[in-house]
C-alpha cells in the first residue's frame, strides 16, 4: 500500500469558528493506482489533496494520519515536510497554466527548484530533456520565457517539472479543468503515461469530471460535505454506484445523445450543508431520498464488496 | 426572428494595431422563437464573440445581424433600448456579474430604474416574484443579500430571472453552465428547456457537446471563427462528418464509453489520433494537429437541414453525387 490516510481531520480556521472541511478520511491508494477523487465544489476534495503536500496558515491539522510508502508523513509539521515535498509526494497545481515564474527562463527556474531539494541539476538535465521531448516539447523551451510558450505548452513543461523526481505519490488538482476538450484529453492520456512509464509511483486526480475520471483512473473516491462516500472502481463506480449520493450525481449528468426532448434528467434538491456547524450524522441526509431514522448516526465507510467502500446504512 | 448574416469580426492587434485578427468569419444562422441553438467551439473559435455583437458589445466588422428585420447596428437611444428589452445575455462567471459592495438584488433595481419606472410597488413585486419562481429560487434566501452569500448556481439563476423580468425573446447564454456544480448544472439546463417551451429564443454558448446535444434543436460547431458543421443536433451528432467535429466527439470523456470505443466507431483517422508505440508522442491538442479548414473553402448540405464545409474540390464531387455520400454513412444514427 503506498498511501495510507487514517482518519484524517483538517478544519479551516475562521473568525466564526472551524470549519470542517475534512472531517475524519481513512482510505488508501495502492503502488500504481490513479485513484480520482471526484465531488462538487466544496465537498473537501482539494482540502485532502493540499493537506498531504502544504497545509496553508488557515489549515489547522485537528487529527489523524497518513502513510506514504510506509514512512509516517509529518503532514502537520511545516519543516519536516520539506524532506517529502517534491521528492516524496508532488502536485500539478490547479492553474498550471500561471504556475510559471514570469521572470525566470524555464531552464533557470527548474534548476533553482531543483536545486532547492539538494538535486544537482546538471545531472538530471539529460532526464529532463527526454522527458520534455517525450511531451511533444524541445529543449529550446529551457531558454524561453513562460510567456512565450502557448497554454497546452506550459501545462506540460508544469507536469513535466512536477514529476521529476519520480514522486511516490502526484496530486493532480483540477488540471484538466480549464482545457479544451482535445487539449483536455491529450493532458489525461499524458497522466496515465507518467505512471506506466514510473515517473510516478501512484497518483491522486482530483476532479468534479466523473467522466473524465472513467477515462483515466483505476479507482474513484466520492466525497461529499467532508465525509467520504464511496470507493471503488471506476466501472463500479459509474455503472454500480451504490451511494444514493453517487447514484444521483451520475443519473443528473448530460451524456452525448441524451436529450431533453426524449430524456429529461433531474438534478439533487437542495444544496450541500455549510461545514462551520455541519449536521450531525450522514451528511447527505436532507437530500437523501432513502433517509431514515438510522441516519442520524455516521454511517461508517467500510468495504461492502471487494474492492468496495461506502458510507451509507441502507448498504451495510 | 434574428438573423446573424455573413457576419465578419476582425480585431485588430498587435503593438499599434498594425495586425489584424479575423475572429468569425462568414457566420451566418437564424434563431426562431421557442428554438435552443448551440454554439459549439474550443477557445478562439469566436462563439463568445459572435454572442457579443448579437448584444451589441462588439461592433460587426462586415456582414450584418437583423432583428425582426432591422439592422441592430443602427440602433440607438430610445431603439437600442428596447432592443435589450428583447434580447439579454448571462455570462459565464456569476461572481463577476455582480457589483460586490451592492446586494445583490441590485440587478433588479437596476432593471426597474431603466424599464419600469412608473411600475407600483406591489406590482412589481408580484413580477420580480414570478420571475424568481420561474427559475425556482426562493425570494426568502436570495434577496437582500450580498453576491458572495449566494451560490454560484443561485446567482447564475438570479440574472437569468433579470433577465425574464423584461419579458425577453432572446437569450444569449454564454457558457453558463460551465461553472455550476454537477448536480446543480441539470436544472439550469432544465430550466432553459422550459423557457424554450414559453417561446423563447436561446443561443447556448458552450464548448461542452454533451450539454449542447441535451438542449438544443440545432448545432453550430465554430473552428478558428468559421462554421465547419452546422445543421439539425441529431443529424449533426448522429452523423458528425466533418474531421474536425468527429475529433470533438472522439475527445469528450463519456461517462460510459472509453475514448478508443468512441475513436473507431467515428472512424477517426488514425493520424489524428495519437500513436501508442512512438516513442516520441505528440501532445499538442488534436485541434492543432488538424489543418485549418481553407479560406475558399464551402459549406455543401450533405442532407436536409445538415451543411459541412469542405475545400472547393471535394464540394465539387459532394454536388456531383449527393446519393452516395449518404448510403456511406445513414443519418440520424443511434449513438450513446
Amino acid at each position: 500500500m503506498s498511501l495510507r490516510v487514517e482518519n484524517l481531520k483538517v478544519y479551516y480556521r475562521t473568525l466564526a469558528g472551524d470549519v470542517q472541511a475534512l472531517d475524519g478520511v481513512t482510505f488508501g491508494i495502492a503502488d500504481g493506482e490513479i485513484m480520482g477523487l471526484a465531488g462538487e465544489s466544496g465537498c473537501g476534495k482539494s482540502t485532502l489533496g493540499n493537506s498531504l503536500i502544504y497545509l496553508s496558515g488557515r489549515m489547522k491539522y485537528v487529527d489523524g494520519s497518513v502513510e506514504l510508502d510506509n514512512k509516517e508523513l509529518p503532514i502537520a509539521d511545516m519543516h519536516e515536510m520539506d524532506r517529502f515535498r517534491y521528492k516524496e509526494v508532488s502536485i500539478i497545481p490547479q492553474y498550471a497554466m500561471s504556475a510559471l515564474n514570469p521572470t525566470r527562463k524555464i531552464g533557470k527556474m527548474a534548476k533553482e527548484i531543483i536545486e532547492s531539494r539538494g538535486v544537482d541539476y546538471h545531472s538530471i538535465l539529460p532526464e529532463f530533456t527526454r522527458r520534455l521531448e517525450l511531451v511533444g516539447l524541445s529543449d529550446d523551451v529551457l531558454r524561453m520565457f513562460s510567456l512565450e510558450l502557448s497554454g497546452g505548452m506550459k501545462q506540460r513543461a508544469v507536469m513535466v517539472l512536477s514529476t521529476l523526481l519520480n514522486p511516490s505519490l502526484l496530486i493532480a488538482d483540477e488540471i484538466t479543468s480549464a482545457l479544451d476538450v482535445s487539449t483536455q484529453k491529450a493532458v489525461a492520456e499524458m497522466l496515465v503515461e507518467f505512471r506506466d512509464r514510473g515517473f510516478v509511483k501512484s497518483m491522486m486526480v482530483v476532479t468534479h469530471d466523473l467522466s473524465i475520471l472513467h477515462q483515466i483512473a483505476d479507482t474513484i473516491l466520492v466525497m461529499y460535505a467532508g465525509h467520504l462516500a464511496e470507493k471503488a472502481a471506476a466501472e463500479v463506480i459509474i455503472n454500480n454506484p451504490r451511494h444514493p449520493y453517487t447514484r444521483l450525481l451520475i443519473s443528473s449528468l448530460p451524456e452525448v445523445g441524451v436529450t431533453y426532448a426524449k430524456k429529461r434528467l433531474t438534478g439533487i434538491a437542495g444544496t450541500p450543508p455549510a461545514l462551520l456547524h455541519p449536521p450531525t450524522g450522514c451528511r447527505f441526509k436532507e437530500r437523501c431520498p432513502l433517509a431514515f431514522e438510522k441516519c442520524v448516526e455516521q454511517p461508517p465507510f467500510i468495504e461492502v464488496d471487494k474492492g468496495h467502500f461506502v458510507a451509507c446504512w441502507k448498504e451495510i | 426572428m434574428l438573423k446573424i448574416d455573413r457576419v465578419t469580426k476582425v480585431y485588430k492587434v498587435g503593438t499599434f494595431g498594425g495586425d489584424e485578427m479575423t475572429a468569425v468569419r462568414d457566420v451566418s444562422f437564424d434563431v426562431n422563437p421557442g428554438e435552443v441553438i448551440s454554439l459549439i467551439g474550443e477557445s478562439g473559435s469566436g462563439k463568445t464573440t459572435v454572442g457579443r455583437m448579437i448584444l451589441r458589445l462588439a461592433s460587426v466588422s462586415g456582414g450584418s445581424i437583423t432583428y425582426n428585420g432591422v439592422d441592430i447596428s443602427t440602433l440607438k437611444g430610445r431603439k437600442l433600448k428596447s432592443y435589450y428589452a428583447d434580447v439579454q445575455g448571462v455570462f459565464q462567471d456569476p461572481f463577476s456579474s455582480y457589483n460586490p459592495i451592492f446586494k445583490a438584488d441590485r440587478v433588479f433595481k437596476m432593471i426597474k430604474d431603466a424599464y419600469f419606472p412608473g411600475m407600483s410597488k406591489a406590482e412589481w413585486r408580484s413580477k420580480l416574484g414570478a420571475s424568481l419562481e420561474a427559475v425556482t429560487l426562493d425570494p426568502v434566501q436570495v434577496l437582500n443579500k450580498f453576491p458572495h452569500q449566494l451560490s454560484g448556481g443561485q446567482l447564475q439563476r438570479l440574472l437569468i430571472a433579470r433577465a425574464l423580468l423584461l419579458d425577453i425573446r432572446i437569450l444569449i447564454a454564454d457558457e453558463i453552465i460551465s461553472m455550476l456544480d454537477a448536480s446543480t448544472r441539470i436544472d439550469v439546463l432544465n430550466l432553459l428547456g422550459e423557457l424554450k417551451s414559453r417561446g423563447l429564443g436561446i443561443i447556448f454558448i458552450t464548448h461542452d457537446l454533451s450539454l449542447g446535444n441535451y438542449i438544443s434543436e440545432k448545432t453550430v460547431i465554430l473552428r478558428r471563427g468559421l462554421i465547419v458543421e452546422m445543421g439539425a443536433t441529431e443529424k449533426v451528432f448522429g452523423n458528425p462528418t466533418h474531421p474536425y467535429t468527429k475529433m470533438l466527439l472522439a475527445s469528450v470523456p463519456q461517462l460510459h464509453r472509453k475514448w478508443d470505443e468512441v475513436a473507431k466507431e467515428l472512424e477517426v483517422s488514425d493520424d489524428l489520433l495519437i500513436d501508442p508505440d512512438a516513442a516520441k508522442r505528440v501532445y499538442e491538442s488534436v485541434g492543432e494537429i488538424l489543418a485549418p479548414d481553407a479560406l475558399d473553402s464551402v459549406l455543401v448540405e450533405t442532407e436536409s437541414d445538415h451543411v459541412v464545409r469542405y475545400s472547393p474540390e471535394e464540394a465539387k464531387e459532394k454536388m456531383k453525387s449527393p446519393a452516395k455520400e449518404k448510403k456511406k454513412s445513414p443519418p440520424a444514427r443511434k449513438r450513446g
